[in-house]
């Protein structure tokens, strides 16, 4: 139960509604699980809701540090 | 930094290099289908089993519940709004697919807020959400809920067939007949629910857990930080997909879980009843709840015979080892609910597995 | 006329019917054929086999960002017919309308339809209208049959696919099925995709100069790319195998079908061909499509191979093979 995408956020609404574009696709969600995101930022959409924000630095720490397990194989 | 292709590559390569027999377990429908559709499979050794464990909210929802869902489609006049992985699922005689082509209003919709709208441009008809999933979509409709009832809306109800995934966890670890060494952790429900739950486990049953994403890379790196565990006897709770989930999960989802459902027994399709596993409308919603609502009874469960999803969906034995798989079995005529969702263990194995792979 | 809407006595066949077919239909598309008012068309055809395909357009919403029923009902056969390897001449068209629909609109449609059809060259040169009561149909039901006449040296059938063969597709795939989801309602996002329904003549003709070297064609309309490959592969008793990074899929449609949970592979297309081409004319043929603006983005998506007979298999992007299946029910947006 797990299909999520990343999405940008463009706008912020009225009554938690935020407006995400994902490559060129918009569509409105609820930010109610996400109130303090800003526009710019990217977040998780799962059924029309903003789950979480995505962090992406944090991804290149994990490739980083499994690269440098990789060396010692 | 080498070039994202290399870097899968040489992770795959250093998967392959594993000696230690291991068998881990993914818990997740979404998971299932990533694997599959990756091929990863047919590229780890054999003494690495990925095992496909109950994870598909659609394939664990019991046959008496899909066909209380009909029951109620049947016989009442609402307009009932689904996720799409509902459509096709059968109950002892029949699908919501089938009740629409009979000419029941079954629409399909990607969010819950969708079913709202609805309710608000039919104010003369009950429009009824099913509600399903595991702590992932579980929030969604507890705010569509809340906003209902702030709303004031008289037409709307919500049937609830969501479920929480520890508990089923903890049945997995504790049973003696499955072997899992470690567990490929949902990462979108991880993102709810955080990393707690699987601490706990992860101490009483030491076994190391990872929250893992659903790209090819995430997979195998989460692979990859479970292996490195299970070689050290290490048995921590480690996340993967750090670009989504926080160890403390989304407080503010959880409370509105907790707002707006309480955990009841719940019957896993093939697994029997797990306590607290169901989530049921609380009493202050009792008027949005559409099994209240419209008196729905609890049906009956009809065995299937010859059926072996309950050990498939357990690890137990993988999908060709099930006599009727590829067989009696298949995507077009589906008899058990490992082969009717689409991410189903079985289902996603067949379709994706090439031949030499398949029962 | 002076009704805005249908009405039942427009399909009686009396004096409303022929005002109707005066002032929307024959306006719309006028020629010598159509002027002379028989119950049927007499034909001219040059010498050759002819091909002849039918298809009925019942799509909704009607008017849609790209195109509309009317240009996709002769771009539907007109490339059916292309497919076969045939010149599209002429077509005929047959209309149920529904009963309340507005005729501002059927006339729309009529333009549409002539439109294209000059485009291509290809005649109107025949038709019936029925109106039907209200709820019977969404709108209007539209069916084209057209018939072509096949040059010689062209041959264009799956028995002639052959292991070796290569795959190519002319260009980014399920932007038709992406632009039609985005109109439905329930549905409320908003995509940039228009539907690339267009008439491929000029794909036609440019490929007819490989002759013998081109062994098949098809449109990968309904079901999408996947289904259509396992149709052939069935059809011609062969295996293909196609590589998933190869596969031309622009940002905007891979993005939305992550987002509803849904499959590129499986969406509609409705200004596309995949074409088996001999594996040593594949190369030129790609170059030359390359220079069509129609078919700029067309890629080399695999080959065929003698087995597995019938089944389509995909490698993925960790260079693992797996099943890439025919569509089967609704292809419907999901959560999981």
């Amino acid at each position: 139960m797990c299909l999520g995408v990343p999405a940008k956020v463009i706008d912020l609404m009225e009554n938690d509604v935020a407006r995400v574009d994902v490559n060129g696709n918009q569509t409105e969600i609820n930010i109610r699980l996400t109130p303090e995101v800003e526009v710019g930022q990217y977040v998780l959409v799962h059924a029309g809701f903003a789950m979480e924000i995505i962090d992406e630095s944090v991804a290149l720490e994990t490739m980083q540090l499994l690269e440098e397990m990789l060396q010692y194989e | 930094m080498s070039d994202i292709k290399d870097y899968q590559q040489h992770l795959l390569h250093a998967i392959q290099a594993e000696t230690a027999a291991v068998a881990l377990m993914e818990v997740c429908g979404t998971h299932t289908m990533a694997i599959a559709r990756s091929g990863i499979r047919e590229l780890l050794p054999p003494h690495i089993k990925l095992l496909s464990g109950p994870g598909c909210p659609v394939c664990v929802t019991s046959q008496g519940d899909i066909d209380a869902v009909i029951l109620m489609v049947q016989q009442k006049d609402i307009i009932l709004v689904t996720f799409g992985d509902m459509m096709r699922v059968p109950g002892t005689s029949s699908s919501l697919q089938e009740e629409r082509s009979k000419g029941a209003d079954v629409r399909v919709a990607y969010s819950p807020l969708d079913a709202l709208r609805i309710a608000r441009e039919n104010a003369a008809q009950e429009v009824v959400f099913l509600g399903i999933g595991f702590e992932t979509t579980t929030p969604a409709i507890g705010i569509t809920i809340e906003q209902a009832q702030a709303e004031g809306l008289k037409n709307f109800s919500v049937f609830s067939l969501h479920k929480v995934v520890p508990p089923v966890l903890e049945l997995i670890f504790s049973d003696p007949e499955i072997q899992v060494d470690g567990l490929i952790c949902p990462g979108h429900v991880s993102a709810i629910i955080g990393a707690a739950p699987y601490e706990i486990l992860a101490r009483k049953y030491h076994k190391p857990c990872v929250i893992t994403g659903f790209e090819t890379i995430d997979i195998l790196e989460g692979i990859f930080m479970l292996l490195k565990q299970y070689d050290q006897a290490e048995a921590r709770v480690e996340i993967q997909y750090r670009r989504v989930v926080k160890p403390e999960g989304n407080p503010i989802a959880r409370q509105i879980i907790d707002r707006v459902f309480q955990a009841v027994p719940a019957r896993w399709r093939g697994l029997g009843i797990i306590p607290a596993s169901g989530l049921e409308l609380r009493e202050q919603y009792a008027s949005m709840d559409a099994r209240v609502k419209f008196h729905i009874p609890e049906m009956e469960e009809v065995p299937i015979k010859g059926c072996a999803c309950g050990e498939v969906l357990t690890g137990k034995i993988t999908p060709p080892e099930c006599a009727l798989f590829g067989r009696a079995c298949t995507p077009l005529q589906p008899i058990g609910p490992c082969m009717v969702s689409q991410e189903g263990s079985c289902a996603a194995y067949y379709r994706y597995t090439p031949a030499k792979g398949r029962g | 006329m002076k009704q805005e809407r249908i009405l039942m006595a427009h399909g009686s066949g009396g004096l409303m019917s022929q005002r109707l077919i005066d002032e929307v239909f024959k306006q719309a598309w006028h020629n010598e054929i159509m002027e002379s008012m028989l119950d049927g068309a007499i034909l001219d055809l040059p010498a050759g086999k002819v091909a002849m395909s039918t298809d009925s357009f019942v799509i909704t919403p009607l008017f849609f960002p790209g195109g509309d029923i009317g240009k996709l009902s002769i771009c539907g056969t007109v490339n059916d017919l292309l497919a076969c390897g045939a010149r599209p001449l002429y077509l005929a068209t047959a209309f149920i309308i529904e009963e309340g629909f507005l005729i501002s609109d059927l006339r729309l449609i009529a333009e549409s339809m002539a439109k294209t059809a000059r485009e291509v060259g290809v005649k109107l040169v025949t038709g019936d209208t029925k109106v039907v009561e209200k709820g019977s149909a969404d709108g209007v039901f539209i069916n084209t049959t057209g018939i072509g006449v096949i040059p010689k040296g062209i041959d264009y059938r799956p028995q002639r696919i052959q292991p070796d063969d290569k795959v190519i597709v002319t260009g980014y795939i399920g932007d038709h099925g992406l632009a039609i989801l985005a109109q439905r309602e329930g549905l409320s996002f908003s995509t940039p995709t228009l539907s690339d329904c267009a008439p491929l003549y000029q794909l036609g003709e440019m490929v007819s100069k490989y002759g013998a070297a081109i062994k098949c064609m098809r449109d990968p309309t309904r079901g999408g790319l996947a289904t259509v490959l396992n149709e052939l592969a069935s059809q011609a008793g062969v295996g293909i195998r196609v590589k998933e990074s190869d596969i031309p899929v622009s940002a905007v449609v891979q993005g939305a079908c992550d987002m509803l949970g849904m499959d590129p592979l499986y969406m509609a297309n409705e200004g596309k061909m995949v074409v088996f081409v001999a594996a040593d004319a594949a190369q030129d043929l790609l170059a030359d499509l390359h220079k069509l603006p129609q078919t700029e983005n067309a890629a080399m998506i695999g080959h065929v191979s003698p087995e597995p007979v019938g089944m389509v298999l995909i490698e993925t992007e960790l260079g693992a093979e797996r099943i890439l299946g025919t569509l089967e029910g609704e292809h419907v947006p999901r959560i999981c």
